[in-house]
């Protein structure tokens, strides 16, 4: 929580946090101007104005903190958007397409400014199409003036102020001390133009002045001082003509208070203060507990109280996520570059739309998003859609379209991913998966079970590999990413007619719905988010191998037992009780378990508690969590806890 | 030195660099987002000069500027605004507006300082 106290860096992640606000607006600009260009329709000019502004904003701010290649970049692609506001040129929708190609490749630049890594190229024909769009790009900054090196001859300088300099609210007196501060000597007043005082308009000009300037003073020095007031006043420098003035780079480290509507808070803050919300709930829980043990009466004031508590406990831990929670506008726009990017590399046009990119969530839930959403769209142009001579035949529009939207729905956020391609050939699924050994010849599957097949590993269709979305890496990669986010992924596809994936994620992920079970006098926690059902042990169909291993056939398939307390070493294998229940969960890879306990006692949500410190990392646990009474759980990762070692074969686990 | 100054940007960053600039430079600053909330801000501030950025939403900088001198008490009041190019047909219609002089970002703190210096003392 230390800050350094250098106000200029924190001036630059200022900054590069506004570019990121600045890039989606002009983002969205460009996307109207998209919509019009492709409607013929003409374009609206606050629109360009707003991609106007935003560009110019980015290059101000670049410019300050010396980023010249992104300046420069910006340069250009400012030119093309002032040629398109004046109405020099009416943008057809390869301009606007070029634009947005430019908006990538200025993220990318502020990327790499914020990295400090170095500018990378722009694509190619990004630069050059912009040239074309505006012939002869305008000149920026003049260059700075040069003086002879060793001239020995002192500068006369005469100044006459006419009327307009006082007018626009120049002062002569400021000049005439900045002057003096170069070292005027031999300064004269010319009054001789000054009427007699019935005469005088005051606000007329009648004055001048005449002084001598040090040899050693650049041209470039003096003409500074009379930049601003050139036009409007009679002004000779003899020895060289006024030259423009030059920059000096410089620092400024100071410190002043920004009013501004809103803050910026260290994300390191919040979560400390979420962190301080959990611990807050937890001992409100416990002393909720631990009264109503202790006989308190249910309606009594005391009672009434503590319900209030409660309830503002849970009010704080909602407003605390809150501020955590950022819309997934910026993701959903990546996502477009990304489709235009694999569009073009595949050679299928199509076209992004969004919906709902204001829902909010978590931002690690946002950030850990990206990675399978990108390889999502990647699958659904390389799979789901038909090269645009199919999808003529087929009487669609040649333009592929992709709907990114989001939602939420019951607690938690859906984001679907939808296609109008050519819908999954299931014959084909089942056909590749049989190949591929994933399932018996004659395995009897429904529509949704063939689909999930999707999500096995190993799992592929493709003859040939892509540059796009094959090597290898599958659907089943984007499974385990959704899983290890609490979340869960489905599919609806209609043959012809396109797919949509389906994603429901927890809004955090400091927070879960946990199941608490008891093994071995113990209390653990399993994610209710990796359970797919849970029954009595004795009930089940069960095959023993040997005196460590047992599968037992749950939903029709058989998954291997793993008794938790026997797994983490704190009692040896087959002591499980006639009460036992086994909890079939899913992990992350698609593995099934069934988790062997002696109890189920609670579901409820609980605040995740990472642990670290001297812990190390825990074979089979993925954090903690502290119940209502006080005592601490350890939440249990299902598909770790498979992959352990028995108690048998190798070293015993201790548990605390 | 002490002088109050208004400084008007549509960007955050530009706001924080002036804000910090000037502030460090002695200056009482008060900040505006856009050529509108400079004006409101006039109301209740009564700035020894004032800096502006050109392009802003709702009101822009030259339309701002025009509308400050047509404010009795502003009339003379220097006003320096800031743009990424000093491109003389810029200067012109600065100047047109009312402008008394214009920065070039990118600027720094000296710089800001003598062009002050220059309008207001």
């Amino acid at each position: 929580m230390t800050h350094a106290p250098d106000p200029l860096a924190d001036l630059r992640s200022g900054f590069f946090v506004e570019c990121a606000e600045l890039l989606e607006r002009l983002q969205d600009a460009l996307t109207e101007l998209e919509a019009a260009a492709e409607d013929a329709a003409a374009t609206d000019p606050e629109v360009v104005n707003t991609a106007f502004r935003a560009v110019h904003s980015i290059k101000g701010g670049a410019g300050a903190f010396g980023l010249t290649a992104l300046v420069g970049f910006a340069h250009r692609v400012e030119t093309v958007l002032d040629a398109l506001r004046d109405g020099a040129i009416r943008p057809r929708a390869e301009d606007v397409a070029l634009l947005i190609r430019s908006a990538d490749h200025l993220a990318d630049l502020v990327s790499a400014g914020a990295a400090g890594t170095g500018a990378p190229d722009p694509a190619a024909g990004i630069e050059a199409g912009l040239a074309a769009l505006v012939p002869g790009p305008r000149p920026e900054a003049a260059p700075a003036g040069t003086d002879a090196a060793h001239d020995n001859r002192p500068w006369q300088v005469a100044f006459r102020p006419q009327a307009a300099l006082f007018a626009s609210g120049n002062e002569p007196l400021f000049l005439l001390q900045a002057l003096a501060d170069l070292g005027a000597t031999d300064i004269r007043c010319d009054f001789a133009a000054l009427p007699r005082l019935a005469a005088l308009d005051p606000e007329d000009s009648y004055l001048g002045w005449r002084l001598t300037l040090p040899a050693t003073r650049r041209g470039a020095e003096i003409g500074e001082i009379f930049d601003f007031v050139e036009d409007v006043c009679d002004l000779t420098m003899e020895r060289l003509a006024p030259a423009r003035p030059t920059t000096t780079p410089g620092t400024e480290r100071p410190a002043a208070v920004a009013e501004t509507p809103s803050i910026r808070v260290d994300l390191d803050r919040v979560d400390r203060l979420m962190n301080l919300v959990g611990e807050l709930a937890i001992n409100q829980s416990i002393l909720t507990q631990s009264l109503s043990e202790g006989g308190l009466d249910a309606h009594s004031a005391l009672a009434a109280r503590l319900e209030t508590l409660t309830g503002l406990t849970r009010d704080i831990q909602d407003s605390v996520m809150t501020m955590r929670a950022q819309p997934v506008k910026p993701l959903f726009q990546r996502m477009g570059r990304v489709l235009r990017e694999t569009a073009a590399a595949l050679g299928k046009p199509a076209r992004l739309k969004l919906e709902g990119e204001a829902t909010e969530v978590d931002r690690t839930v946002i950030e850990r998003l990206a990675d399978p959403l990108m390889h999502m769209i990647r699958n659904a142009l390389d799979h789901g859609l038909e090269p645009a001579e199919e999808r003529r035949r087929a009487g669609k529009p040649a333009e592929g379209t992709i709907t990114l939207t989001a939602a939420h729905r019951a607690g938690r956020l859906v984001v679907e991913l939808g296609d109008d391609g050519r819908g999954l050939d299931r014959a084909r699924i089942r056909a590749a998966a049989e190949q591929r050994g994933l399932i018996a010849r004659d395995a009897p599957l429904g529509e949704a079970e063939t689909d999930l097949l999707l999500f096995r590993p190993g799992f592929s269709t493709a003859g040939g590999v892509t540059d796009i979305s094959g090597r290898g890496v599958g659907m089943d990669v984007v499974k385990t990413a959704i899983t290890r986010l609490g979340g869960r992924i489905a599919i609806r596809s209609e043959p012809g007619r396109g797919t949509t994936f389906s994603l429901s994620l927890p809004l955090t992920l400091a927070v879960m719905d946990g199941m608490v079970v008891r093994a071995a006098g113990q209390m653990f926690v399993v994610p209710v988010a990796a359970i797919l059902e849970t029954a009595k042990l004795a009930a089940l169909d069960r095959r023993s191998f040997g005196a460590e291993a047992a599968l037992v056939r749950l939903r029709g398939a058989f998954a291997p037992l793993c008794d938790v307390a026997a797994a983490l070493g704190m009692r040896t294998a087959g002591q499980t009780g006639a009460e036992a229940i086994a909890i079939l969960t899913v992990a992350e890879d698609g593995s099934r378990t069934a988790l062997v306990v002696d109890a189920i006692l609670d579901q409820r949500q609980i605040v995740v508690k990472p642990l670290r410190g001297g812990f190390g990392r825990l074979p089979g646990i993925s954090a903690a969590t502290i119940l209502g009474d006080g005592r601490i759980a350890l939440i249990l990762d299902p598909g770790e806890l498979a992959r352990l070692p028995g108690p048998g074969t190798g070293p015993k686990q201790e548990v605390a | 030195m002490g002088l109050n100054i208004l400084a008007v940007d549509d960007s955050r960053t530009m706001r924080d660099m002036l804000a910090l600039a000037l502030g460090e430079a002695g200056y009482t600053v008060r900040l505006a987002e856009d050529g509108q909330d400079a004006l409101d801000v006039l109301g209740d501030f009564t700035p020894d000069a004032i800096i502006s950025d050109i392009n802003m939403p709702r009101l822009d900088g030259f339309g701002f500027v025009e509308a400050v001198r047509r404010i009795e008490r502003y009339r003379a009041t220097p006003i320096l605004v800031l743009t990424t190019e000093s491109a003389p047909e810029l200067k012109a219609r600065a100047r047109a507006a009312g402008a008394t002089g214009w920065i070039v970002k990118p600027f720094d703190a000296p710089k800001l300082v003598r062009a002050l210096q220059m309008v207001a003392g």
